[in-house]
């Protein structure tokens, strides 16, 4: 997968419809070899970004989702304690030198994520999930690991990369990210697609979706995200939205206006948004879809 | 060099990608004057890409260095004015459309470059009707680009805001933040932190902690709640209307910045801008230059609730969090619709612990709160204070410290 176009095919085929930047983006972060950060609204796929890479790339996803809190035994390895300490039990009386070798061994070790991700035979895709709701100390450890490929276990010694994972990060602008980790990663911004791009993402995600239909549902939805809404629908809703009026056998939203009414609460969320989409709206925005 | 097509002899290249260095540096400089963070492993890379054939079109070249020289929302919508202005001369149209026209040798554009590169090689004008096409496209964009800065009543010289460097000044407005930062207490969050001197017994790193004595608890590790610092968010107004207070209050920021554990700063007149990372520059200097940049447009009118606005969109949920307060610093004269106003005043007391508005022109006396911006914000205020110098602001401790 070398040129901007391939790689914006192989997306497609794995069910990502990306727009060109996005596939400059992912050529970019092979040929430079850093990773992707994903900025954007809530809902407009990041995370997908991901694991259309992976499909695309036929490798594993391996995904670290950040909290507050995430600390390295949660992401990076543990030792299974309650098996060195029934080991340590059960091998009472031996040498101990001989217990400790065994009980540090990579049989009592417990990988996790970050730890997986650099053992792959396969290069795998390395999902690092709204990192910003990770704590500052656990970044800056991401940016050491990020930029060395390798971990060091006191017990066992220096792990280095077999494969070096692609890695995506993304974030939803909770907490400011460190210039270091911005300054080390691309970046991209990814946006509301446009109607025609979303119009091809509901074509390829919703069996059943005719051009027209998906068409029309992309232009409503754009309508929608117009008004002033407190959560603006992203495109994850827009699918559920569709999925909803192909699912009771809608073929064109004009002919149909009271299953689109009661299928609306796939798009809107909240209480105060639901009623600022009011009939007498969604009526008009229904008008300009025609 | 591939930028300029097939390859020529052996010097010429050699000349080309010299100029397209010194160019790529130049743009860089540029960057990095309008507050992006690229460094010399950017420039690096911007020129691995170049030669990797990023370079064939300048479309490509723009969404290319786009993502490696951008580190946030705020590059990525700034950067393809940048690009624009610098590669491609726009905003001197003309210029950019007389293909073929002589220009200053020392001044070797993308766009020149690749003229001279037809000249020289006659059968090769595919690439500049190619460029002269996404000339357009680029034309248009820059054009959305600018649409930000356009609105009503909007003064384009820079602000002098030199002033603040007087060292006795910036000591009094630190004392002031100081005593501020003290006063505004600290809080308690429910997580827990892994402490020697906790109240409660972490069982997991003590069994870790204990292995190497056969698996028998001897030294403990405890937890405790972790201490979160309350979050101070100052918006600034620095429309002509305040003209007289901003200086004062910019010290009074700096020296929050500089001594609360956790704050924020933004100035706004008819748009917001993000100020905290220019003003925490060490180099007194530089951090002066940065916002004397972002300042331009400073000392027209003001537009509160649109500034708010974006501000709720695009920085609350980054900024703000529970124990969070936000102070606004204006005199709520809105030259916008109030309504806006108030409806996201509401939206950010959701959002926030408290708001404090600090009005400079309640001082005068006779004062009362009739500007129609004003009226609309003051049910979503938990504190509305005179403030129109560092003393007043002092004065005004006691009150702050309930908060």
């Amino acid at each position: 997968m070398k040129t901007r176009e391939e790689i914006a095919q192989a997306l497609a085929a794995s069910g990502y419809i990306a727009d060109s930047e996005l596939a400059t983006a992912i050529s970019l972060m092979q040929l430079l070899r850093r990773p992707l950060l994903l900025e954007g609204e809530a809902g407009v796929g990041k995370t997908e970004v991901a694991k259309a890479l992976a499909a695309a790339h036929a490798t594993e996803l391996i995904r670290l989702q950040c909290y507050e809190g995430l600390d390295q035994s949660a992401a990076l390895y543990e030792w299974n304690y309650q098996r060195q300490l029934l080991s340590i039990q059960a091998h009472r009386g031996e040498d101990a030198d001989a217990v400790e070798d065994q009980i540090f061994s990579e049989k009592y070790l417990l990988e996790r994520p970050l730890l997986a991700a650099i053992r792959q035979s396969r290069p795998p895709v390395l999902l690092i999930d709204e990192i910003d709701r990770a704590d500052d100390e656990f970044e800056a450890f991401l940016l050491e690991l990020l930029s060395d490929f390798q971990v060091s276990i006191p017990e066992l010694g220096t792990i280095s990369a077999i494969t070096i994972p692609h890695v995506v990060l993304t974030s939803n602008g909770t907490r400011e990210l460190s210039d270091a980790l911005r300054r080390r990663c691309l970046y991209h911004y990814v946006d509301y697609p446009d109607v025609d791009r979303e119009a091809r993402i509901i074509m390829a995600r919703i069996d059943g979706a005719t051009a027209s239909l998906a068409l029309q549902i992309a232009r409503m939805v754009e309508g929608i995200r117009k008004e002033e809404l407190r959560k603006v629908p992203g495109v994850a809703e827009t699918l559920d939205w569709a999925a909803a009026l192909v699912g009771i056998g809608v073929k064109d939203l004009r002919d149909q206006p009271e299953a689109v009414h009661e299928t609306l609460m796939c798009l809107v969320k909240t209480h105060e948004d639901k009623s600022r989409l009011s009939r007498e709206v969604a009526d008009r925005l229904l008008g300009k879809v025609a | 060099m591939s930028c300029c097509g097939s390859s020529g002899g052996y010097y010429e290249i050699d000349e080309v990608s010299r100029l397209v260095a010194v160019r790529l540096s130049a743009f860089l400089k540029t960057l990095r004057e309008a507050g992006f963070a690229v460094g010399l492993q950017e420039g690096r890379d911007a020129a691995a890409l170049m030669a990797a054939g990023y370079a064939e079109t300048p479309a490509l070249l723009r969404v290319a260095l786009k993502h490696l020289f951008s580190a946030r929302k705020s590059d990525w919508d700034r950067f393809d004015g940048l690009f624009d202005a610098f590669w491609l001369g726009k905003r001197v149209r003309s210029r950019s459309l007389t293909s073929g026209s002589a220009r200053a040798a020392n001044n070797p554009s993308l766009k020149n470059l690749q003229d001279r590169r037809s000249e020289r090689a006659p059968g090769e004008n595919a690439t500049d009707q190619v460029l002269s096409g996404d000339d357009e496209a680029g034309e248009n964009r820059t054009g959305e680009g600018r649409k930000e800065g356009a609105s009503r009543a909007e003064n384009l010289t820079e602000v002098d805001f030199r002033k603040m460097a007087d060292p006795e000044q910036i000591e009094q407005a630190h004392e002031a933040a100081a005593r501020l930062a003290k006063t505004m207490r600290t809080r308690l969050t429910r997580r827990d932190l892994a402490r020697r001197r906790g109240y409660r017994l972490d069982l997991r790193r003590t069994i870790h902690g204990n292995i190497s004595h056969g698996g028998v608890p001897i030294s403990l590790v405890r937890r405790q709640r972790k201490e979160k610092p309350l979050r101070l968010v100052v918006l600034l107004d620095a429309s002509g209307s305040m003209s007289m207070y901003t200086g004062v209050f910019l010290r009074f920021i700096h020296g929050v910045l500089d001594e609360f554990r956790e704050a924020e700063a933004f100035l706004f007149h008819t748009r917001l801008a993000y100020v905290s990372d220019a003003m925490k520059e060490k180099d007194a200097a530089r951090a002066l230059d940065r916002l004397s940049i972002m300042a331009q447009g400073a000392g027209g009118g003001t537009r509160i609730g649109e500034s708010l606005q974006t501000f709720n969109r695009w920085h609350a949920a980054r900024v703000l969090h529970s124990r969070s307060c936000v102070m606004i610093v204006s005199d709520g004269y809105e030259t916008g619709d109030a309504r806006l106003l108030g409806r996201e005043m509401a939206a950010l007391a959701k959002r926030c612990r408290r708001i404090v508005w600090l009005n400079p022109m309640m001082a005068w006396e006779g004062y009362a709160p009739e500007a129609a911006g004003i009226k609309a914000a003051l049910p979503h205020i938990d504190l509305y204070a005179p403030a129109n110098t560092l003393k007043s602001l002092t004065e005004l401790e006691p009150y702050l410290a309930k908060l």
